[in-house]
């Protein structure tokens, strides 16, 4: 059965968690950008939290399925509607066969992820279904998705609807919520005065004590020439106490770079594998969520954490995840 | 050696302080080999380049990070005469590239720094022996050391918006070969018909960190059997 593209809207991509394993050929993560939001919304439909989904970014994007599926979306503040009914982020919704799904470019932020119950069927490319869209490689034919693209989707977990309707029935009316849901944190990523925690980059002490303070003081605005690869950002400029040429080496999304022009470029997902510009900070994995909602006019700001801070937060988040999982295991076969 | 976060999911494994071409390469790659035979479960993937080593691993299952770095510490202080870590067996790959002036637009402008003429750049080109220090920037793009230092020539002040697939080109004290079609800015003075990244082929990139290079200049005509 497959999910057709009425509508690919600004930039729709399927996405999974990405393509580790391959970064010594040269070969960028990827994936989505919010690996957090996108395994949360496969949750809530009962897909592994690998299942393939799509990216949407801005609008609009509007599907319609030959079959009936369960949905479910996280991300930035975008408006979804199934046939004329909305449905709230962190929340699984059923569409039915041939009715319409449409995301509207949200009022904050800029992305979201869809999940759809079975996941998308598309081929494994270096173990990955994600698209590269630089490299033309994975997802569907290696590019963004296009109106009237059809997408085949793999068969679902069958789900028990504990929620009877009116006359006790256990299939319940058309447009179908579920009672399960995400903690609002996870599912609504967009914040309007982004703050993102960082820890010190190797090449801090390469900055002088101005630029540093301006680091973890100064707002911060996103450029209009920030993509998947990375945010740029305009403010105070960085400036180095010297000047040398650095050899290149890994990057990873969430590193913070400062070209010779100094102002820093914040990497996200589909940032290349090697680079050597000099790395003031990184963002800290548990607020690359927020990262990836950055877009262009959005003011941020960074604050510094400890690196003990940086991975009891993600251990916090990774055991509350687990639990999440666990509760949602009830809902499906 | 020095080992620094990069972010709380990897850290930098400086090998070397400073880059002496084969020297700087060995040392990381028998760094690199110590850490994969080390097998330390945490560890997700490393990426060496120059003279650093990226070790990406996931931060809920190393423990505390001080543990975590003595547990990489002692993995490249292991015996490295062991069998397990003798380096592979040397990989010499032959690149046949055409100079012709319609692959090779950049050609008088490296003929112009180095004072020499382009017969005498293309000769000494292809006669050079090469090997990739790292393998980034796109998918299988490989960074050559060995240019005969007479060669080298900076960036273009502009980088061109699209550089063809294929493409043989000098930046600064390094030459590369460009897999696919893409922006860059260094020198253009040949082509090569191979496919340097092929998501179809079991090892997707040919070239990798370590590996021995040499450029075999053809005509247009071989080019283009090559290219069927």
């Amino acid at each position: 059965m497959k999910m057709l593209v009425q509508s690919a809207g600004f930039l729709s991509s399927v996405q999974d968690s990405g393509r580790a394993g391959f970064r010594s050929s040269g070969v960028s993560l990827g994936g989505a950008l919010d690996p957090s939001a996108f395994r949360v919304a496969n949750a809530l439909v009962g897909n592994d939290h690998n299942a393939a989904g799509i990216e949407a970014t801005l609008g609009t994007l509007r599907l319609r399925f030959e079959d009936r599926r369960l949905v479910a979306w996280c991300g930035g503040d975008f408006s979804v509607q199934i046939g004329d009914e909305d449905l709230p982020s962190g929340h699984a919704g059923l569409v039915e066969k041939d009715e319409e799904l449409k995301m509207t470019a949200p009022s904050a932020g800029g992305r979201a992820w869809l999940a759809v119950s079975g996941g998308i069927d598309v081929p494994l490319v270096l173990g990955s279904r994600s698209t590269d869209l630089r490299g033309n490689f994975g997802g569907y034919e290696g590019r963004a998705l296009r109106d009237g693209d059809a997408l085949r989707l793999f068969k679902e977990r069958r789900f028990t609807n504990r929620r009877p309707d009116k006359n006790g029935d256990l299939e319940s009316a058309v447009p179908w919520i579920s009672e399960w849901s995400a903690p609002a944190p996870w599912a609504s990523t967009a914040h309007r005065d982004s703050f993102l925690r960082i820890v010190k980059g190797p090449d801090w002490n390469r900055f002088t004590p101005d630029a540093q303070t301006a680091l973890i003081t100064n707002p911060f605005v996103v450029t209009p020439d920030s993509d998947r690869m990375g945010a740029r950002l305009e403010g105070p400029e960085l400036a180095r106490v010297d000047a040398t040429d650095l050899l290149s080496e890994a990057v990873a999304p969430g590193t913070l770079q400062v070209p010779p022009n100094g102002k820093p470029i914040l990497l996200l997902g589909d940032c290349q594998t090697i680079g050597g510009y000099p790395k003031i900070a990184h963002v800290i994995t548990v607020d690359l969520p927020i990262a990836a909602q950055l877009w262009p006019g959005d003011p941020v700001r960074f604050q510094e954490v400890s690196l003990a801070e940086a991975q009891n937060l993600l251990c916090a988040r990774e055991e509350d995840f687990a639990r999440f999982r666990v509760g949602l295991s009830l809902h499906f076969e | 050696m020095q080992i620094e976060p990069l972010g709380d999911a990897a850290l930098l494994v400086r090998v070397v302080d400073n880059f002496h071409l084969e020297e700087s390469l060995d040392a990381v790659l028998r760094a690199t080999r110590q850490l994969e035979a080390a097998a330390i479960p945490s560890v997700i993937e490393l990426a060496p380049a120059y003279t650093t080593i990226g070790v990406f691993f996931d931060p809920t299952r190393i423990g505390a990070f001080d543990e975590f770095r003595a547990a990489i510490e002692r993995a490249l202080q292991s015996d490295s005469k062991s069998a397990r870590l003798r380096a592979a067996v040397e990989t010499i790959t032959e690149v046949p590239v055409c100079y012709e002036n319609e692959f090779a637009p950049d050609l008088d402008e490296v003929a112009r720094q180095s004072g020499l003429s382009s017969e005498e750049v293309v000769r000494l080109h292809s006669n050079a022996h090469y090997q990739v220090s790292c393998v980034g920037f796109t998918p299988g793009f490989p960074y050559l050391t060995g240019l005969p230092p007479e060669l080298a020539t900076p960036r273009r002040a502009s980088p061109r918006k699209e550089i063809p697939a294929g493409a043989v080109a000098i930046g600064g004290t390094q030459t590369g070969i460009y897999p696919r079609k893409s922006p860059g800015g260094w020198n253009i003075i040949g082509r090569t018909p191979l496919q340097l990244f092929d998501v179809e082929r079991e090892s997707p990139a040919l070239f990798h960190a370590g590996d021995h290079v040499r450029f075999r200049r053809i005509s247009r005509d071989e080019f283009d059997r090559l290219s069927q």
